[in-house]
């Protein structure tokens, strides 16, 4: 069982608010994604669950019982650090069983979880190494495997690909959301990375300055972002805000526009405007459009375009899909 | 050091340095193992002659040898003992936030720079001198007799004067290897349910294996020659009960003025010194790889 509630927490370095009172609700089996730049805290508010660091005010609940003063410990939960953590004098196979020994787990039971787990992660061959000799992804499957060993109620991951290259944290991603389909365990994931937030989450909580800025489903956040700031995070590229006169029109203070849907036209459309950069993709065609009275739009486009630096191209919005902000960044 | 080339390179640029290092060596070791085979008394100047082995036989089978021996062995090993456990949890108290940190861990390194002479004398005269000592004053303050340290225990009186002059270099290496640990490492053993003993004992010794080896290899080199505590106090008395091998070459050529029976004993001394050293680095002397 793995049920998570916070209740008014807060959270305060000294002087410095870092969680103004904060409310939220993770339900057993969830995947959630605690998503935001860096430094909005998102780590805070993990190592606030997992005990490592105490709440200012405010209450934790785990599985309905008051959790807030109960040490890590005990409260049930294992956490992946961003830096893995491991123990570098011991080898893989002990660094797996080390929380089965310290809650003093008989021998033959360690020895059975340590080999199962190591079946999972394919580091059956590896459990006699120490972890300096493997290298970064074998490294993140040790840590899972610690986390795993325990059978925790939830598990906590803190950017646990951010030191992985491009090709293996997508292997990583997969991976991760195969243990959770395959454990139904909650997990608490934290990622600056709204790629991630976005292919893994059962549940995405945006988080701005200490804030929760919106809770829901991937694609909840995609089609309808409360706040221009959800907005703007969410979807890459990037949504296009527009101000001024053209938010006007539509009765807003500013107005948005993903770039996919933006449709692309080279004799007629709303907004004439000129190539600055056409990036293909092959798959896609990013194009930054400059438009007389607007910032830079950002076009995407399927497939080859044929359009390059310095062309002349129309652009239309596409009416159903625009999204409208008030002067303080509400949506309308 | 990649290739063959830079390999030969490196080996002739750093010839000069060892063979200045070997030759500085070399002289004096040639010299003693010369004046140790000699009967060379400065009482009878111009009457040295080859005697072979006879210096060591003197040396090896003198009772005061076996005694200097124990008394090394004690003196490096009570220092060491002393000074690894003491350093260990001081670096840990020192390891903790505290108002006023920066003065205390200058107050911890003082005595390190307190000259050995001046040490021994302040701790013979002031703290343990039975009439006007501090430890006599308070043995009479809480109605005891005054224990004479120096006469009735110097060894461990020795061992006490030098385990306070080496606590601060320990801690301080000790200290600085606990600084660098991980704190992510031993957040994820709280979490994985170590308490602070099974923190301490799985992850934190561990970690400081290498620099605890640094300071025992190097305390062991400078123990192994502590003189000037022994000169100052006690004499090596009484008896040879506070006698270390350093100690005994020097009674035996200036006080006795046989220069060839003191170069053996030097010899002797070296020889041991060595035996330590391989022992020390076949136990311990892992803990430096990687
Ligand atoms: N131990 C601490 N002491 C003081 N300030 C801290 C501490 N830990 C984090 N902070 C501050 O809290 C804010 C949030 O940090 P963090 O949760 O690490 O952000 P994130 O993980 O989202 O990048 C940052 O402004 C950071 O400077
Ligand atoms: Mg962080």
């Amino acid at each position: 069982m793995g049920k998570i509630s916070l209740k008014n927490v807060t959270k305060a370095f000294g002087e410095a608010m870092v969680i103004p009172s904060l409310d939220l609700e993770i339900e057993d089996g969830e995947f959630v994604v605690f998503v935001g730049p860096s430094g909005c805290g998102k780590s805070t508010l993990l190592r606030l669950i997992a005990g490592l660091e105490d709440v200012t005010s405010g209450v934790i609940e785990i599985d309905g019982r008051d959790a807030t003063e109960v040490p890590p410990a005990r409260r049930g939960l294992a956490m992946v650090f961003q830096s893995y953590a491991l123990y570098p004098h011991m080898s893989v196979r002990k660094n797996i069983a080390f929380p089965l020994k310290m809650a003093k787990m008989d021998a033959a039971e360690q020895e059975r979880r340590v080999t199962s787990a190591a079946k999972i992660l394919n580091l059956t061959d590896y459990l006699d190494r120490r972890p300096g000799q493997l290298s970064g992804g074998q490294r993140q499957r040790v840590a899972i495997g610690r986390a795993i060993v325990r059978e925790p109620a939830a598990f906590l991951f803190d950017e646990p690909l951010s030191n992985l290259d491009a090709a293996l944290r997508v292997n990583m991603r997969l991976e991760i959301s195969e243990l959770h389909q395959s454990l139904a365990t909650t997990m608490i994931y934290v990622t600056h990375d709204q790629v991630e937030a976005m292919t893994m989450a059962d549940k995405i909580v945006v988080l701005h300055a200490g804030r929760i800025e919106q809770v829901g489903s991937p694609l909840d956040l995609y089609r309808s972002p409360a706040n221009r700031f959800v907005a703007g995070f969410i979807g890459s590229p990037k949504m296009n805000f527009i101000s001024g006169a053209e938010a006007g029109k539509h009765g807003a203070h500013t107005i948005g526009i993903r770039p996919e849907h933006l449709a692309l036209s080279t004799t007629e459309g709303a907004w004439q405007g000129k190539v600055a950069v056409a990036e293909h993709l092959g798959s896609d065609t990013f194009l930054y459009v400059n438009v007389n009275g607007m910032d830079p739009l950002t076009v995407r486009t399927q497939g080859e375009a044929g359009i390059h630096h310095g062309d002349t191209v129309y652009i239309s919005p596409d009416a159903e899909h625009l999204h409208r902000f008030d002067a303080s960044g509400k949506t309308i | 050091m990649a290739t063959a080339h830079s390999r030969v390179a490196a080996r002739f640029m750093i010839s000069p340095a060892v063979l200045l290092l070997l030759g500085w060596m070399i002289v004096p070791l040639s010299m003693t193992i010369y004046f140790s085979f000699l009967s060379y008394n400065l009482l009878m100047p111009g009457m040295e002659e080859f005697i072979g082995f006879t210096n060591y036989r003197f040396f090896l089978t003198d009772p005061a040898f076996f005694a200097a021996l124990a008394n090394t062995l004690l003196l490096v090993g009570g220092v060491l003992v002393i000074t690894i456990v003491g350093g260990t949890a001081l670096a840990l108290l020192l390891d903790q936030p505290f108002w006023g940190q920066g003065i205390v861990r200058i107050l911890v390194i003082a005595p390190f720079f307190v000259m050995p002479t001046v040490s021994a004398l302040v701790w013979k005269n002031m703290f343990m001198n039975p009439v006007n000592g501090l430890f006599a004053h308070l043995a009479k303050a809480i109605g005891l007799e005054p224990f004479d340290f120096l006469a009735h225990a110097p060894l461990a009186s020795i061992i006490l004067i030098v385990a306070w002059q080496w606590l601060p270099f320990a801690t301080l290496i000790l200290l600085t290897a606990l600084q660098s640990l991980d704190q992510e490492q031993l957040e994820a053993s709280e979490m994985d349910g170590a308490n602070f003993g099974n923190r301490f004992i799985y992850i934190v010794l561990p970690h400081m294996a290498r620099a605890i080896t640094v300071v025992v290899l190097i305390q062991t080199i400078f123990l192994l020659s502590v003189f000037a505590e022994i000169l100052v106090t006690t004499n090596g008395g009484p008896g040879y009960a506070s006698t270390n091998i350093t100690y005994l070459v020097y009674a035996q050529s200036l006080l006795q003025f046989d220069v060839g029976g003191g170069s053996a004993g030097g010899i002797v001394a070296v020889i041991l010194a060595n035996i330590v050293a391989v022992f020390l680095m076949r136990m311990i002397g892992k803990n430096l790889e990687a």
